[in-house]
Protein backbone atom coordinates (compact mmCIF):
# COMPACT_ATOMS: atom_id res chain seq x y z
CA UNK A 1 0.00 0.00 0.00
CA UNK A 2 2.88 2.48 0.48
CA UNK A 3 3.77 2.29 -3.45
CA UNK A 4 4.74 5.56 -4.52
CA UNK A 5 1.74 7.97 -6.25
CA UNK A 6 1.01 6.22 -9.95
CA UNK A 7 0.58 8.82 -12.56
CA UNK A 8 -2.93 10.37 -12.65
CA UNK A 9 -3.57 10.08 -9.57
CA UNK A 10 -5.77 12.95 -8.00
CA UNK A 11 -5.10 15.39 -5.54
CA UNK A 12 -4.57 14.20 -1.41
CA UNK A 13 -7.58 15.27 0.24
CA UNK A 14 -7.94 15.33 4.02
CA UNK A 15 -9.37 12.05 6.12
CA UNK A 16 -12.04 12.09 8.05
CA UNK A 17 -14.41 10.08 10.87
CA UNK A 18 -17.73 11.01 11.64
CA UNK A 19 -20.09 10.02 14.97
CA UNK A 20 -22.88 8.17 14.38
CA UNK A 21 -26.20 10.08 14.40
CA UNK A 22 -28.38 8.40 17.66
CA UNK A 23 -31.45 6.87 16.11
CA UNK A 24 -34.35 9.29 17.29
CA UNK A 25 -32.56 11.98 15.44
CA UNK A 26 -33.58 10.86 12.59
CA UNK A 27 -36.74 12.31 10.87
CA UNK A 28 -38.00 10.32 8.48
CA UNK A 29 -36.99 6.60 8.77
CA UNK A 30 -40.65 4.70 8.43
CA UNK A 31 -43.48 6.89 7.27
CA UNK A 32 -46.72 5.26 7.32
CA UNK A 33 -48.27 4.67 3.85
CA UNK A 34 -51.69 7.12 3.28
CA UNK A 35 -54.62 4.76 3.04
CA UNK A 36 -55.12 5.42 -0.20
CA UNK A 37 -51.89 3.90 -0.80
CA UNK A 38 -52.86 0.85 1.46
CA UNK A 39 -56.25 0.09 -0.34
CA UNK A 40 -54.61 0.47 -3.66
CA UNK A 41 -51.95 -2.03 -2.57
CA UNK A 42 -54.52 -4.88 -1.57
CA UNK A 43 -54.96 -7.08 -4.53
CA UNK A 44 -58.00 -8.31 -3.19
CA UNK A 45 -59.38 -4.63 -3.68
CA UNK A 46 -58.80 -4.41 -6.87
CA UNK A 47 -60.05 -7.06 -8.28
CA UNK A 48 -63.37 -6.64 -6.38
CA UNK A 49 -63.50 -3.65 -8.41
CA UNK A 50 -62.63 -4.95 -11.59
CA UNK A 51 -65.74 -7.24 -11.23
CA UNK A 52 -67.89 -4.56 -10.12
CA UNK A 53 -66.95 -3.08 -13.04
CA UNK A 54 -67.38 -5.85 -15.28
CA UNK A 55 -70.99 -6.49 -13.87
CA UNK A 56 -71.74 -3.14 -14.19
CA UNK A 57 -70.63 -3.36 -17.83
CA UNK A 58 -72.89 -6.31 -18.45
CA UNK A 59 -75.58 -5.16 -16.71
CA UNK A 60 -76.22 -2.04 -18.84
CA UNK A 61 -75.38 -3.46 -22.25
CA UNK A 62 -78.21 -6.66 -21.32
CA UNK A 63 -80.35 -3.18 -19.72
CA UNK A 64 -79.57 -1.89 -23.57
CA UNK A 65 -80.10 -4.93 -26.26
CA UNK A 66 -83.52 -5.71 -23.91
CA UNK A 67 -83.58 -9.31 -25.23
CA UNK A 68 -83.56 -11.59 -22.44
CA UNK A 69 -83.40 -14.91 -24.73
CA UNK A 70 -79.81 -13.82 -25.67
CA UNK A 71 -78.60 -11.71 -22.84
CA UNK A 72 -80.57 -11.63 -19.16
CA UNK A 73 -79.65 -8.70 -17.45
CA UNK A 74 -76.52 -8.99 -14.48
CA UNK A 75 -79.78 -8.50 -12.02
CA UNK A 76 -82.00 -11.37 -13.26
CA UNK A 77 -78.87 -13.95 -13.00
CA UNK A 78 -77.94 -13.28 -10.34
CA UNK A 79 -81.89 -13.12 -8.80
CA UNK A 80 -82.02 -16.68 -10.62
CA UNK A 81 -79.06 -17.75 -9.31
CA UNK A 82 -80.30 -17.14 -5.47
CA UNK A 83 -83.14 -18.92 -5.80
CA UNK A 84 -81.97 -21.53 -7.08
CA UNK A 85 -79.41 -21.74 -4.99
CA UNK A 86 -82.13 -21.16 -2.04
CA UNK A 87 -84.13 -24.24 -3.69
CA UNK A 88 -81.42 -26.69 -3.65
CA UNK A 89 -81.17 -27.14 -6.84
CA UNK A 90 -78.14 -25.58 -7.60
CA UNK A 91 -76.44 -26.91 -4.63
CA UNK A 92 -77.53 -30.61 -5.42
CA UNK A 93 -76.46 -30.24 -9.26
CA UNK A 94 -73.12 -28.86 -7.69
CA UNK A 95 -72.46 -31.76 -5.12
CA UNK A 96 -72.84 -34.20 -7.89
CA UNK A 97 -70.74 -32.72 -9.75
CA UNK A 98 -67.94 -32.28 -7.85
CA UNK A 99 -68.11 -35.53 -6.08
CA UNK A 100 -67.35 -37.22 -9.94
CA UNK A 101 -64.54 -34.60 -10.15
CA UNK A 102 -62.81 -35.48 -7.14
CA UNK A 103 -63.09 -39.56 -7.87
CA UNK A 104 -61.62 -38.38 -11.02
CA UNK A 105 -59.15 -36.22 -9.29
CA UNK A 106 -58.31 -38.64 -6.79
CA UNK A 107 -58.04 -41.83 -9.10
CA UNK A 108 -55.58 -39.67 -11.82
CA UNK A 109 -53.22 -38.63 -8.82
CA UNK A 110 -52.51 -42.03 -7.71
CA UNK A 111 -52.18 -42.81 -11.15
CA UNK A 112 -49.51 -39.80 -11.79
CA UNK A 113 -47.76 -40.85 -8.56
CA UNK A 114 -47.38 -44.60 -9.93
CA UNK A 115 -46.15 -43.45 -13.27
CA UNK A 116 -43.96 -40.75 -11.92
CA UNK A 117 -42.35 -43.07 -9.31
CA UNK A 118 -41.91 -45.66 -12.00
CA UNK A 119 -39.93 -43.09 -14.02
CA UNK A 120 -37.67 -42.13 -10.98
CA UNK A 121 -36.98 -45.18 -10.74
CA UNK A 122 -35.85 -46.96 -14.04
CA UNK A 123 -34.86 -45.66 -17.36
CA UNK A 124 -37.59 -48.06 -18.98
CA UNK A 125 -40.02 -45.73 -16.58
CA UNK A 126 -38.61 -42.66 -17.41
CA UNK A 127 -39.00 -43.30 -21.43
CA UNK A 128 -42.86 -44.83 -20.96
CA UNK A 129 -43.86 -41.55 -18.65
CA UNK A 130 -42.35 -39.07 -21.34
CA UNK A 131 -43.44 -41.03 -24.57
CA UNK A 132 -47.38 -41.69 -22.79
CA UNK A 133 -47.59 -37.89 -21.64
CA UNK A 134 -46.42 -36.75 -25.46
CA UNK A 135 -48.33 -38.97 -27.23
CA UNK A 136 -51.84 -38.59 -24.67
CA UNK A 137 -51.24 -34.80 -22.82
CA UNK A 138 -52.57 -33.05 -26.45
CA UNK A 139 -55.00 -35.10 -26.74
CA UNK A 140 -58.22 -33.96 -25.31
CA UNK A 141 -59.94 -35.59 -23.14
CA UNK A 142 -63.36 -35.08 -24.31
CA UNK A 143 -62.41 -36.73 -27.69
CA UNK A 144 -61.94 -39.95 -25.51
CA UNK A 145 -66.17 -39.55 -24.61
CA UNK A 146 -67.41 -41.50 -27.32
CA UNK A 147 -64.63 -44.28 -27.08
CA UNK A 148 -65.70 -44.23 -23.14
CA UNK A 149 -69.11 -44.53 -23.56
CA UNK A 150 -68.54 -47.83 -25.68
CA UNK A 151 -66.34 -49.55 -22.90
CA UNK A 152 -68.11 -48.05 -19.66
CA UNK A 153 -71.25 -47.21 -20.94
CA UNK A 154 -73.57 -44.17 -20.31
CA UNK A 155 -72.78 -43.20 -16.49
CA UNK A 156 -70.39 -41.56 -13.90
CA UNK A 157 -67.74 -44.36 -14.65
CA UNK A 158 -67.35 -42.84 -18.52
CA UNK A 159 -66.92 -39.74 -16.74
CA UNK A 160 -64.51 -40.54 -14.78
CA UNK A 161 -62.27 -42.42 -16.79
CA UNK A 162 -62.16 -39.32 -18.96
CA UNK A 163 -61.35 -36.79 -16.08
CA UNK A 164 -58.91 -39.51 -14.63
CA UNK A 165 -56.86 -38.66 -18.18
CA UNK A 166 -57.65 -35.32 -18.33
CA UNK A 167 -55.32 -34.93 -14.77
CA UNK A 168 -53.03 -37.76 -15.31
CA UNK A 169 -50.49 -36.44 -17.41
CA UNK A 170 -49.89 -32.64 -16.64
CA UNK A 171 -49.75 -33.91 -12.95
CA UNK A 172 -47.65 -36.66 -13.75
CA UNK A 173 -45.34 -34.36 -16.37
CA UNK A 174 -45.26 -31.68 -13.71
CA UNK A 175 -44.51 -34.16 -10.84
CA UNK A 176 -41.89 -35.91 -13.10
CA UNK A 177 -39.76 -32.25 -14.07
CA UNK A 178 -40.07 -31.28 -10.36
CA UNK A 179 -38.21 -34.04 -9.63
CA UNK A 180 -35.95 -34.06 -12.01
CA UNK A 181 -35.14 -29.98 -10.95
CA UNK A 182 -34.08 -31.11 -7.55
CA UNK A 183 -30.64 -29.46 -6.72
CA UNK A 184 -27.95 -32.19 -6.61
CA UNK A 185 -26.91 -30.64 -3.44
CA UNK A 186 -30.27 -31.76 -1.79
CA UNK A 187 -29.92 -35.18 -3.01
CA UNK A 188 -26.52 -35.23 -1.65
CA UNK A 189 -27.61 -34.12 1.49
CA UNK A 190 -30.84 -36.78 1.41
CA UNK A 191 -28.82 -39.71 1.08
CA UNK A 192 -25.92 -38.71 3.47
CA UNK A 193 -28.11 -38.94 6.59
CA UNK A 194 -28.82 -42.42 5.07
CA UNK A 195 -32.56 -41.72 3.26
CA UNK A 196 -33.15 -44.25 0.29
CA UNK A 197 -35.83 -45.59 -1.55
CA UNK A 198 -39.86 -44.49 -0.31
CA UNK A 199 -38.65 -42.26 2.52
CA UNK A 200 -36.15 -40.23 0.03
CA UNK A 201 -39.00 -39.79 -2.22
CA UNK A 202 -41.20 -38.44 0.43
CA UNK A 203 -38.86 -36.82 2.58
CA UNK A 204 -36.66 -34.80 -0.06
CA UNK A 205 -38.06 -35.26 -3.38
CA UNK A 206 -41.45 -34.89 -2.70
CA UNK A 207 -41.21 -31.27 -0.74
CA UNK A 208 -38.06 -30.31 -2.85
CA UNK A 209 -40.18 -30.54 -5.81
CA UNK A 210 -43.76 -29.64 -4.33
CA UNK A 211 -43.71 -26.03 -6.31
CA UNK A 212 -43.84 -28.25 -9.75
CA UNK A 213 -46.27 -30.63 -8.48
CA UNK A 214 -48.56 -27.62 -6.99
CA UNK A 215 -48.56 -25.91 -10.11
CA UNK A 216 -49.22 -29.79 -11.55
CA UNK A 217 -52.16 -30.06 -9.13
CA UNK A 218 -53.47 -26.60 -10.75
CA UNK A 219 -53.35 -27.39 -14.16
CA UNK A 220 -54.88 -30.59 -13.15
CA UNK A 221 -57.57 -29.12 -11.71
CA UNK A 222 -58.29 -26.83 -14.12
CA UNK A 223 -58.25 -29.02 -16.96
CA UNK A 224 -61.10 -31.93 -14.68
CA UNK A 225 -63.21 -29.22 -13.69
CA UNK A 226 -63.32 -28.11 -17.60
CA UNK A 227 -63.61 -31.53 -18.72
CA UNK A 228 -66.13 -32.48 -16.73
CA UNK A 229 -68.15 -29.75 -17.90
CA UNK A 230 -67.80 -30.53 -21.20
CA UNK A 231 -68.63 -34.27 -20.74
CA UNK A 232 -71.91 -33.35 -18.78
CA UNK A 233 -73.40 -31.10 -21.60
CA UNK A 234 -73.04 -34.16 -23.97
CA UNK A 235 -74.52 -36.58 -21.90
CA UNK A 236 -75.09 -35.46 -18.11
CA UNK A 237 -77.71 -37.24 -17.05
CA UNK A 238 -76.95 -40.18 -14.54
CA UNK A 239 -79.31 -42.16 -12.12
CA UNK A 240 -81.67 -38.90 -13.07
CA UNK A 241 -80.02 -36.31 -10.81
CA UNK A 242 -76.90 -35.17 -13.10
CA UNK A 243 -74.88 -32.13 -12.40
CA UNK A 244 -74.01 -28.61 -13.52
CA UNK A 245 -73.36 -29.26 -16.92
CA UNK A 246 -76.89 -31.27 -17.11
CA UNK A 247 -78.75 -28.09 -15.44
CA UNK A 248 -77.01 -25.69 -18.02
CA UNK A 249 -78.24 -27.87 -21.02
CA UNK A 250 -82.04 -28.61 -19.53
CA UNK A 251 -82.29 -25.08 -18.72
CA UNK A 252 -81.03 -24.52 -22.47
CA UNK A 253 -83.79 -26.47 -24.21
CA UNK A 254 -86.46 -24.64 -21.97
CA UNK A 255 -85.00 -21.52 -22.62
CA UNK A 256 -84.73 -20.79 -19.43
CA UNK A 257 -81.81 -18.27 -20.45
CA UNK A 258 -81.11 -16.56 -17.16
CA UNK A 259 -80.81 -20.50 -15.45
CA UNK A 260 -78.32 -21.50 -17.95
CA UNK A 261 -76.45 -18.09 -17.03
CA UNK A 262 -76.73 -18.85 -13.50
CA UNK A 263 -75.48 -22.36 -14.35
CA UNK A 264 -72.34 -20.51 -15.99
CA UNK A 265 -71.76 -18.73 -13.17
CA UNK A 266 -71.47 -21.11 -10.32
CA UNK A 267 -69.18 -22.73 -12.48
CA UNK A 268 -67.09 -20.08 -12.83
CA UNK A 269 -67.60 -19.44 -8.80
CA UNK A 270 -66.74 -22.73 -7.92
CA UNK A 271 -63.43 -22.54 -10.06
CA UNK A 272 -62.58 -19.10 -8.51
CA UNK A 273 -63.06 -20.72 -5.09
CA UNK A 274 -61.21 -23.63 -5.13
CA UNK A 275 -58.19 -21.47 -6.93
CA UNK A 276 -58.23 -18.83 -4.21
CA UNK A 277 -59.55 -20.36 -0.85
CA UNK A 278 -57.57 -23.90 -1.10
CA UNK A 279 -54.89 -23.54 -3.91
CA UNK A 280 -54.20 -20.12 -2.27
CA UNK A 281 -53.75 -21.13 1.24
CA UNK A 282 -52.28 -24.03 0.37
CA UNK A 283 -49.30 -22.04 -1.45
CA UNK A 284 -49.37 -19.29 1.54
CA UNK A 285 -48.83 -22.48 4.04
CA UNK A 286 -45.69 -23.88 1.71
CA UNK A 287 -44.06 -22.74 -0.96
CA UNK A 288 -44.31 -19.38 0.34
CA UNK A 289 -43.19 -19.75 4.03
CA UNK A 290 -40.67 -21.74 2.71
CA UNK A 291 -39.26 -19.25 0.43
CA UNK A 292 -39.75 -21.71 -2.85
CA UNK A 293 -41.59 -19.24 -5.23
CA UNK A 294 -39.51 -19.25 -8.60
CA UNK B 1 -2.35 -43.73 22.30
CA UNK B 2 0.43 -41.41 21.67
CA UNK B 3 2.75 -44.60 20.88
CA UNK B 4 1.26 -45.75 17.67
CA UNK B 5 -1.46 -43.50 16.10
CA UNK B 6 -3.96 -45.31 13.86
CA UNK B 7 -4.85 -43.22 11.34
CA UNK B 8 -9.01 -42.73 10.82
CA UNK B 9 -9.00 -42.00 7.08
CA UNK B 10 -6.88 -43.66 4.64
CA UNK B 11 -6.82 -43.02 1.39
CA UNK B 12 -4.61 -45.37 -0.51
CA UNK B 13 -3.34 -44.72 -4.85
CA UNK B 14 -6.53 -43.25 -5.16
CA UNK B 15 -7.77 -42.37 -8.91
CA UNK B 16 -11.64 -40.92 -9.60
CA UNK B 17 -12.70 -40.55 -12.95
CA UNK B 18 -15.99 -39.46 -13.96
CA UNK B 19 -17.62 -39.50 -17.49
CA UNK B 20 -19.13 -35.74 -19.29
CA UNK B 21 -20.99 -36.38 -22.45
CA UNK B 22 -17.87 -37.25 -24.74
CA UNK B 23 -15.11 -38.03 -22.59
CA UNK B 24 -13.85 -39.53 -19.58
CA UNK B 25 -12.09 -37.31 -16.96
CA UNK B 26 -9.15 -38.27 -14.83
CA UNK B 27 -9.97 -36.12 -11.83
CA UNK B 28 -7.15 -37.32 -9.47
CA UNK B 29 -4.54 -40.07 -9.91
CA UNK B 30 -3.15 -42.04 -7.36
CA UNK B 31 -3.51 -40.08 -4.73
CA UNK B 32 -2.73 -41.10 -0.93
CA UNK B 33 -2.94 -39.69 2.16
CA UNK B 34 -3.58 -40.49 5.64
CA UNK B 35 -6.52 -38.34 8.57
CA UNK B 36 -5.59 -38.61 11.77
CA UNK B 37 -8.10 -38.28 14.57
CA UNK B 38 -8.33 -34.17 15.31
CA UNK B 39 -6.64 -33.48 12.54
CA UNK B 40 -8.25 -29.95 10.50
CA UNK B 41 -7.03 -31.71 7.10
CA UNK B 42 -7.09 -29.50 4.25
CA UNK B 43 -7.21 -30.90 0.48
CA UNK B 44 -6.00 -27.20 -1.23
CA UNK B 45 -5.68 -26.97 -4.94
CA UNK B 46 -6.67 -24.51 -8.04
CA UNK B 47 -9.55 -25.79 -10.11
CA UNK B 48 -9.31 -28.90 -11.51
CA UNK B 49 -7.53 -30.48 -9.33
CA UNK B 50 -9.89 -33.16 -8.51
CA UNK B 51 -10.07 -31.55 -4.59
CA UNK B 52 -14.34 -31.78 -4.63
CA UNK B 53 -13.95 -35.11 -6.32
CA UNK B 54 -11.94 -36.31 -4.11
CA UNK B 55 -13.93 -35.60 -1.08
CA UNK B 56 -17.43 -36.49 -2.76
CA UNK B 57 -15.48 -40.20 -2.90
CA UNK B 58 -14.43 -39.70 0.16
CA UNK B 59 -18.45 -39.23 1.33
CA UNK B 60 -19.20 -42.53 -0.58
CA UNK B 61 -20.95 -40.65 -4.18
CA UNK B 62 -18.14 -41.73 -6.11
CA UNK B 63 -16.51 -45.18 -6.61
CA UNK B 64 -12.70 -44.97 -7.02
CA UNK B 65 -12.04 -46.44 -10.34
CA UNK B 66 -8.63 -47.64 -8.46
CA UNK B 67 -7.14 -47.56 -4.90
CA UNK B 68 -9.05 -47.34 -1.71
CA UNK B 69 -10.77 -45.18 0.95
CA UNK B 70 -11.07 -46.42 4.30
CA UNK B 71 -12.47 -45.29 7.50
CA UNK B 72 -11.45 -46.76 10.73
CA UNK B 73 -10.23 -49.80 8.62
CA UNK B 74 -13.65 -50.40 6.92
CA UNK B 75 -13.77 -49.74 2.77
CA UNK B 76 -15.91 -46.83 1.99
CA UNK B 77 -18.55 -47.80 -0.12
CA UNK B 78 -21.49 -45.38 0.02
CA UNK B 79 -22.78 -42.40 1.76
CA UNK B 80 -23.39 -42.89 5.07
CA UNK B 81 -24.10 -40.81 8.03
CA UNK B 82 -20.56 -41.58 9.96
CA UNK B 83 -18.64 -38.86 7.37
CA UNK B 84 -21.19 -35.78 7.08
CA UNK B 85 -21.13 -33.41 3.87
CA UNK B 86 -20.89 -30.04 4.56
CA UNK B 87 -21.71 -28.49 1.40
CA UNK B 88 -20.52 -25.05 -0.25
CA UNK B 89 -24.03 -24.30 -1.86
CA UNK B 90 -26.68 -22.95 0.34
CA UNK B 91 -29.63 -25.28 -0.88
CA UNK B 92 -27.86 -27.97 1.33
CA UNK B 93 -30.68 -26.81 4.23
CA UNK B 94 -34.20 -27.98 3.41
CA UNK B 95 -36.17 -24.66 3.21
CA UNK B 96 -39.38 -26.79 4.05
CA UNK B 97 -37.79 -26.94 7.18
CA UNK B 98 -36.60 -24.76 9.94
CA UNK B 99 -33.45 -24.28 11.78
CA UNK B 100 -34.25 -26.76 13.77
CA UNK B 101 -36.29 -29.13 12.13
CA UNK B 102 -33.33 -29.11 9.42
CA UNK B 103 -31.10 -30.05 12.47
CA UNK B 104 -33.20 -33.24 13.51
CA UNK B 105 -33.69 -33.99 10.19
CA UNK B 106 -30.01 -35.55 10.21
CA UNK B 107 -30.60 -37.05 13.85
CA UNK B 108 -34.46 -38.53 12.43
CA UNK B 109 -33.39 -39.39 8.97
CA UNK B 110 -30.50 -41.34 10.05
CA UNK B 111 -32.39 -42.87 12.46
CA UNK B 112 -30.14 -41.88 15.50
CA UNK B 113 -32.46 -40.47 17.91
CA UNK B 114 -36.11 -39.22 17.26
CA UNK B 115 -38.30 -37.02 19.24
CA UNK B 116 -37.48 -35.23 22.47
CA UNK B 117 -33.69 -36.22 22.27
CA UNK B 118 -33.20 -35.27 18.73
CA UNK B 119 -35.44 -31.52 19.77
CA UNK B 120 -32.45 -31.33 22.49
CA UNK B 121 -29.59 -32.51 20.72
CA UNK B 122 -30.19 -30.20 18.05
CA UNK B 123 -30.88 -26.92 20.54
CA UNK B 124 -27.36 -27.81 21.83
CA UNK B 125 -25.50 -27.97 18.56
CA UNK B 126 -27.75 -24.56 17.52
CA UNK B 127 -26.38 -22.79 20.43
CA UNK B 128 -23.19 -23.93 19.65
CA UNK B 129 -23.41 -21.57 16.53
CA UNK B 130 -24.90 -19.54 18.08
CA UNK B 131 -28.46 -19.07 16.51
CA UNK B 132 -30.53 -19.85 18.92
CA UNK B 133 -32.61 -16.65 18.06
CA UNK B 134 -33.33 -17.94 14.78
CA UNK B 135 -34.60 -21.64 15.86
CA UNK B 136 -37.96 -21.55 14.08
CA UNK B 137 -36.59 -19.41 11.34
CA UNK B 138 -37.11 -20.79 7.72
CA UNK B 139 -33.72 -20.45 5.68
CA UNK B 140 -34.48 -18.43 3.05
CA UNK B 141 -34.70 -15.53 5.71
CA UNK B 142 -31.17 -16.35 6.69
CA UNK B 143 -28.06 -14.40 5.50
CA UNK B 144 -25.32 -16.99 3.88
CA UNK B 145 -23.10 -17.20 7.13
CA UNK B 146 -26.22 -17.90 8.90
CA UNK B 147 -27.12 -20.26 6.45
CA UNK B 148 -23.62 -22.32 6.35
CA UNK B 149 -23.73 -22.10 9.92
CA UNK B 150 -26.82 -23.83 10.05
CA UNK B 151 -25.32 -26.42 7.79
CA UNK B 152 -21.99 -27.10 10.53
CA UNK B 153 -24.47 -27.64 13.07
CA UNK B 154 -26.18 -30.24 11.83
CA UNK B 155 -23.36 -32.16 10.53
CA UNK B 156 -21.78 -31.88 13.96
CA UNK B 157 -25.06 -32.94 15.77
CA UNK B 158 -24.13 -36.15 14.40
CA UNK B 159 -21.17 -36.33 15.48
CA UNK B 160 -19.78 -37.89 12.56
CA UNK B 161 -16.23 -39.80 12.44
CA UNK B 162 -15.37 -37.54 10.08
CA UNK B 163 -17.07 -33.75 8.89
CA UNK B 164 -16.22 -33.14 5.49
CA UNK B 165 -16.50 -29.61 4.78
CA UNK B 166 -16.66 -28.38 0.74
CA UNK B 167 -15.57 -24.86 0.44
CA UNK B 168 -17.94 -24.20 2.77
CA UNK B 169 -17.23 -20.50 3.16
CA UNK B 170 -16.59 -19.34 -0.64
CA UNK B 171 -19.52 -18.07 -1.46
CA UNK B 172 -19.68 -15.40 1.36
CA UNK B 173 -18.39 -12.59 1.24
CA UNK B 174 -14.88 -11.34 2.97
CA UNK B 175 -15.41 -10.54 6.10
CA UNK B 176 -18.07 -12.92 6.63
CA UNK B 177 -15.75 -15.96 5.50
CA UNK B 178 -13.10 -14.75 8.28
CA UNK B 179 -15.58 -14.63 10.77
CA UNK B 180 -16.75 -18.09 9.83
CA UNK B 181 -13.46 -19.47 9.94
CA UNK B 182 -12.67 -18.52 13.63
CA UNK B 183 -16.14 -19.75 14.67
CA UNK B 184 -15.07 -22.86 13.15
CA UNK B 185 -11.80 -23.00 14.89
CA UNK B 186 -13.42 -21.98 18.69
CA UNK B 187 -15.91 -25.14 17.34
CA UNK B 188 -12.93 -27.51 17.20
CA UNK B 189 -11.01 -26.23 20.15
CA UNK B 190 -14.77 -27.19 21.96
CA UNK B 191 -15.27 -30.80 20.69
CA UNK B 192 -11.39 -31.92 18.71
CA UNK B 193 -13.90 -32.97 16.09
CA UNK B 194 -11.87 -34.56 12.92
CA UNK B 195 -12.53 -32.59 9.85
CA UNK B 196 -11.30 -33.07 5.88
CA UNK B 197 -11.65 -29.32 4.45
CA UNK B 198 -11.69 -28.58 0.78
CA UNK B 199 -10.73 -24.80 -0.30
CA UNK B 200 -8.88 -23.43 -3.34
CA UNK B 201 -8.00 -20.13 -0.78
CA UNK B 202 -4.41 -20.48 0.60
CA UNK B 203 -4.77 -18.02 3.48
CA UNK B 204 -7.63 -20.32 4.46
CA UNK B 205 -5.91 -23.13 4.00
CA UNK B 206 -2.72 -22.06 6.71
CA UNK B 207 -5.45 -20.61 8.89
CA UNK B 208 -7.78 -23.62 9.31
CA UNK B 209 -5.57 -26.85 8.72
CA UNK B 210 -2.94 -28.43 11.27
CA UNK B 211 -2.16 -30.52 7.95
CA UNK B 212 -1.96 -29.22 4.22
CA UNK B 213 -2.55 -31.33 1.25
CA UNK B 214 -1.41 -29.60 -1.89
CA UNK B 215 -2.63 -30.85 -5.28
CA UNK B 216 -1.72 -30.05 -8.33
CA UNK B 217 -4.26 -30.19 -11.10
CA UNK B 218 -5.37 -32.42 -14.40
CA UNK B 219 -5.43 -34.55 -13.04
CA UNK B 220 -5.06 -34.26 -9.29
CA UNK B 221 -1.57 -35.04 -8.25
CA UNK B 222 -0.49 -34.75 -4.47
CA UNK B 223 2.31 -32.30 -4.77
CA UNK B 224 3.11 -31.62 -1.03
CA UNK B 225 1.79 -32.30 2.47
CA UNK B 226 2.66 -29.86 4.97
CA UNK B 227 2.00 -28.23 8.40
CA UNK B 228 0.66 -25.38 9.55
CA UNK B 229 -0.49 -23.79 13.24
CA UNK B 230 -2.28 -21.06 11.79
CA UNK B 231 0.08 -18.47 11.73
CA UNK B 232 1.47 -18.50 8.90
CA UNK B 233 5.47 -18.92 9.79
CA UNK B 234 8.49 -18.32 8.45
CA UNK B 235 10.35 -20.84 7.91
CA UNK B 236 14.70 -20.95 8.48
CA UNK B 237 14.86 -18.95 4.86
CA UNK B 238 12.27 -16.24 6.06
CA UNK B 239 9.32 -17.45 3.28
CA UNK B 240 6.21 -17.36 4.71
CA UNK B 241 3.91 -20.63 4.19
CA UNK B 242 1.34 -19.06 2.02
CA UNK B 243 4.36 -17.99 0.04
CA UNK B 244 6.23 -21.38 -0.35
CA UNK B 245 2.42 -22.39 -1.16
CA UNK B 246 1.68 -20.13 -3.44
CA UNK B 247 5.09 -20.94 -5.18
CA UNK B 248 4.47 -24.71 -5.21
CA UNK B 249 1.46 -24.14 -6.86
CA UNK B 250 2.09 -21.82 -9.38
CA UNK B 251 5.87 -22.91 -10.41
CA UNK B 252 6.31 -21.36 -13.72
CA UNK B 253 3.27 -19.70 -14.45
CA UNK B 254 1.64 -16.53 -13.81
CA UNK B 255 -1.05 -16.88 -11.04
CA UNK B 256 -5.11 -16.87 -12.87
CA UNK B 257 -6.65 -15.49 -10.01
CA UNK B 258 -6.76 -18.71 -8.20
CA UNK B 259 -5.65 -19.60 -5.46
CA UNK B 260 -3.75 -16.17 -4.92
CA UNK B 261 -3.71 -14.75 -1.37
CA UNK B 262 -6.33 -13.27 -0.15
CA UNK B 263 -9.06 -14.17 2.70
Amino acid sequence: MSSPPIHGTPAQRAEYVREQVPEHDFGVVNKPLTTWERIYGNSAVRKTFILLLLAAAWQAYAVYLDNALILPTFSDTLKTFVQRMWSGELLKKSWASILVLLYGYGIGLALALVFTVLAMTSRLGTDLLETLTAMLNPLPAIALLPLALIWLGLGNPSIIFVLVHAVMWPIALNTHSGFLGVSPTMRMVGRNYGLSGVGYVRKILIPAAFPNILSGLKIGWAFAWRTLIAAELVFGTTSGSGGLGWFIYENKNVLDIPAVFAGLFTVIIIGLLVENLIFRSVEHRTILKWGMHS
Amino acid sequence: MAAAPQPLLEVQGVTLQYKTRHHLVTATYRVSFDVYPSDRFVLLGPSGCGKSTLLKAVGGYIAPTEGRIQLKGIEVKRPGPDRVMVFQEFDQLLPWKTVKQNVMFALEASGRFRGRDAEERAMAAIEKVNLTRFTDSYPHTLSGGMKQRVAIARGMVMEPDILLMDEPFAALDALTRRKMQDELLELWEGTKFTVLFVTHSIPEAVRIGNRILLLSPHPGQVRAELNSDGTDPEDASGTRLSDRIHRMLFAGQESEGEAVPHV
